[in-house]
């Protein structure tokens, strides 16, 4: 076993941003716009690195598709812990249609080329909340899946994993190598500490483009318009019972 | 009482006199040592009116001919349900309560003149209340005035995007503007915990200092005019939107800071910044105070003008965040940690500014762990550790605060010193606050209201502020609390012109009755 495990890490628009959609209705506007790691990436970074602490695993290599600006999002898992990056190098055309079975497609490549033993990665990401990739690369691989992970525990060649399902907790065991997507309670991502974060700076990232995988990028789904919800309307508020009862009449409610 | 206090005041003073000769007089009168106590075991206690307090002054009390008047010219808005009264007669820290019967809620500037007016002719006293989250007890009322609010004077009034002045009415909750501002580009150019419930007239009444003042300066900088309702109903409108104006006195500066007893604020235009493009919060951890201050002189020379904010907390703060709001510590326990924020126009520029301080600043063995936040929400975690101290303090147990303008390199001194004081009679004694401008949150608690603990308490800390000519009112005011501690930071001449102007703007003394001026003026 190489013990190594590779985290997927996507680069986002920051969960804190107000979302505004591009006059052309085509997407959203993501120019000048703050972008960080999405935040169940994070709690997968910290998982790699907690297994990694505990000597479970040897070695976490972080991964990120996308154009120039991903190999941030890579440094931020190395600050974290992660030992190396490996920044897959999409952008333009590409990048605008890159999917979760575009990357699945990568990440089976790379597990195979790194030999890994474990995939991390987010449930889903904030943007297309598509929650997929984990399991097309699972599916690709023909390896388990351990989705949802609230608990992880590895147990020889084996891991035990608590999934939060609709019903409740579900309890699994697993064969490795495998495929496992962090969900909320999984863990709390720690701060990157300076002396962390000056090591970072000196880690590496390999940059290789989908075509050295042998990956096909095209694209199956095209995307019509891009609108923004129905807007809410204010409410209204009213001093006395009267005065509610002459609105409601208004509106024609009463 | 106040006989007692006017013995000190006769004494033959020199001019010029020193902040420790006055210390020694005021300690060697044993009746003023009393008085004192005494003022403190009735203020910050009882459910009942602070017997500490003042004597009634003798305003005429609301009749139901009074009540007529208010209900004509606020209709649904002059309110006497003891139930919804209630809260603007307590202070947020929930340590002083008034027994007023009457709350009006004016919308405009003409119905304030009419309020005032009215009140003025008929004698009857006037608590001006913003957002009623003032430390010193100066929101609330002391008896029966009437409380004046401003919280449905809270429209916009004007906004310019290319000079950044925003105009509007006093009644505008801090963190709505913001978030007004923020839309189109711009922030506010102060920033406090309480800016989910403060409104901009009270911030202004106070001089609300808070997180940006490193920055953006205070708001006698930032306010370019006020509009403003005198106690006799005169409506005075210094409302300029001028960067520059030097044509007479400058009127507003003495309504800055006037804590409500000079007149009521009803409208401010006020100088707005840039949002900053990018903006990155640090939390740094440093084993000694020295060490602190050191990182602050290298922060000022290596951040420079992109640096917006440097606060501190002690070690004690931190167990009060990790054991009362679960906050846990991003980084390994020290004895001091720093808030630095930077904001800047050029996310790389920043960037590679805080990399060189960094490094520096780790090499150099002046900070021993910290962390760094880009993103938002990270941003506001970090903020929270400093911003939430004074809440976390809530859930300690009774609460007495002290808010100290000293020389920065005796600030912490100060804490040191009277935990050594205390010893055990005191549960957590804790330091934090805006060290990058000299001001020092100090914070003592105790399961309970313990009189003994205060007079231990004071007047230690005010006369070992007195002793570095420091301040013994930072940015809080002095309300109700403070009001008779002027003398530590204030020569007597310059208090008598200050009751001088207050005779003069308002001589039946309607504004504000038992705050900021101490008892022993004679108006």
């Amino acid at each position: 076993m190489s013990g190594r495990v590779l985290v997927g890490v996507k680069r986002v628009i920051d969960y804190a941003v107000k979302i505004r959609v591009k006059p052309d209705n085509t997407g959203v506007v993501t120019d000048g716009v703050k972008h960080s790691m999405n935040p169940f990436c994070e709690i997968a970074v910290e998982e790699a690195v907690k297994l990694k602490e505990k000597k479970l695993i040897k070695e976490v290599v972080a991964v990120s598709c996308g154009p120039q600006q991903s190999q941030e999002t890579i440094r931020t898992a190395l600050a974290m812990g992660a030992d190396r990056g490996i920044h897959v190098d999409v952008s333009g055309k590409d990048y605008e249609n890159l999917g979760p079975l575009q990357v699945s497609k990568i990440l089976a490549a790379l597990a195979k080329q790194e030999d890994a033993q474990l995939i991390l990665l987010g449930k889903q990401a904030i943007d297309d909340d598509c929650n997929q990739t984990g399991q097309m690369t699972a599916a690709l691989l023909d390896w388990p899946q351990g989705t949802f992970a609230s608990e992880v525990s590895l147990e020889g060649d084996k891991i035990n994993l608590v999934r939060e399902i609709d019903g409740g907790l579900e309890h699994i065991k697993i064969n490795t190598p495998a495929v496992i997507t962090a969900d909320l309670r999984l863990n709390t991502p720690r701060y990157a500490t300076l002396p962390n974060i000056m090591k970072a700076k000196k880690k590496k990232i390999a940059t290789v483009k989908p075509a050295d995988l042998g990956v096909d990028l095209t694209s199956r789904l095209e995307v019509l318009k891009v609108e923004e919800p129905p807007q809410r309307q204010a409410g209204m508020k009213v001093e006395t019972v009267e005065d509610l009862v002459v609105k409601l009449k208004e509106a024609g409610r009463v | 009482m106040t006989s007692e206090l006017h013995e000190y005041d006769k004494d033959p003073q020199p001019k010029g006199i020193h902040a420790a000769e006055l210390s020694a007089i005021m300690l060697s009168s044993e009746q003023v040592l009393a008085s004192t106590r005494k003022l403190h075991a009735g203020a910050e206690g009882s459910k009942v009116s602070p017997s500490g307090a003042p004597e009634r002054l003798p305003f005429c009390r609301v009749t139901e001919e009074d009540l007529a008047f208010f209900r004509k010219i606020l209709p649904g808005r002059t309110i006497v349900d003891p139930d919804l009264v209630e809260p603007s007669n307590v202070d947020w820290l929930k340590s002083v309560r008034g027994s007023s019967e009457v709350l009006l809620r004016p919308q405009t500037t003409e119905e304030v003149s009419q309020i005032l007016s009215y009140c003025n002719s008929r004698n009857l006293a006037v608590n001006p209340q913003g957002g009623n989250t003032g430390l010193v007890g100066g929101s609330v009322p002391v008896y029966d005035e009437i409380i004046l609010s401003t919280s449905l004077m809270n429209k916009i009034l004007n906004f310019d995007s290319i000079s950044g002045v925003l105009t509007c009415q006093a009644g505008c909750v801090l963190e709505n503007l913001s978030f007004y501002l923020e839309e189109r580009d711009y922030i506010m150019p102060l920033d406090l915990g309480a800016k989910g419930s403060c409104q901009i007239g009270g911030n202004v009444a106070t001089n609300a200092g808070g997180l940006r003042l490193l920055r953006y300066g205070s708001l006698h900088g930032t306010v370019l005019g006020l509009e403003l309702v005198l106690a006799d109903g005169q409506v005075l409108d210094c409302l300029s939107t001028l960067r520059k104006d030097n044509t007479g006195y400058d009127l507003k500066q003495l309504f800055i800071g006037s804590e409500g007893t000079l007149g009521v604020i009803t409208a401010v235009s006020i100088l707005c910044p840039r949002k900053p493009k990018s903006v990155n919060v640090v939390f740094l951890g440093c084993e000694t105070f020295e060490q602190l201050l050191k990182t602050f002189q290298l922060c000022k020379g290596m951040l420079g003008e992109i640096l917006s904010a440097f606060e501190f907390l002690d070690s004690e703060c931190m167990r009060l965040l990790n054991t009362h709001l679960k906050l846990p510590n991003p980084i390994s326990d020290c004895p001091f940690y720093i808030v630095i924020e930077t904001s800047g126009s050029d996310p790389t520029h920043d960037a590679q500014k805080l990399h060189n301080f960094l490094e520096e600043a780790m090499t150099s063995s002046l900070v021993s762990d910290g962390t760094v936040a880009t993103e938002e929400a990270k941003i506001k975690a970090l903020w929270s550790l400093r911003e939430r101290v004074t809440e976390a303090l809530t859930h300690d147990g009774f609460t007495y605060k002290y808010d100290i303008s000293l020389p920065v390199e005796r600030i912490y001194q100060l804490v040191t010193d009277m935990r050594k004081h205390l010893g055990n009679q005191a549960k957590s004694v804790v330091g934090y606050g805006h060290v990058g401008d000299g001001n020092l949150h100090l914070n003592v608690t105790s399961p309970s209201k313990d009189p003994a603990l205060l007079a231990a308490i004071e007047p230690f800390v005010y006369e070992w502020t007195a002793s570095c000519r420091g301040s013994i009112s930072a940015e809080h005011g002095l309300g109700l609390k403070k009001r008779n501690y002027i003398y530590y930071s204030k020569q007597s001449q310059a208090v008598a012109l200050m009751g001088n102007i207050k005779a003069m703007l308002d001589p039946k003394g309607i504004l504000n009755p038992y705050k900021t001026l101490p008892d022993n003026l004679k108006q």
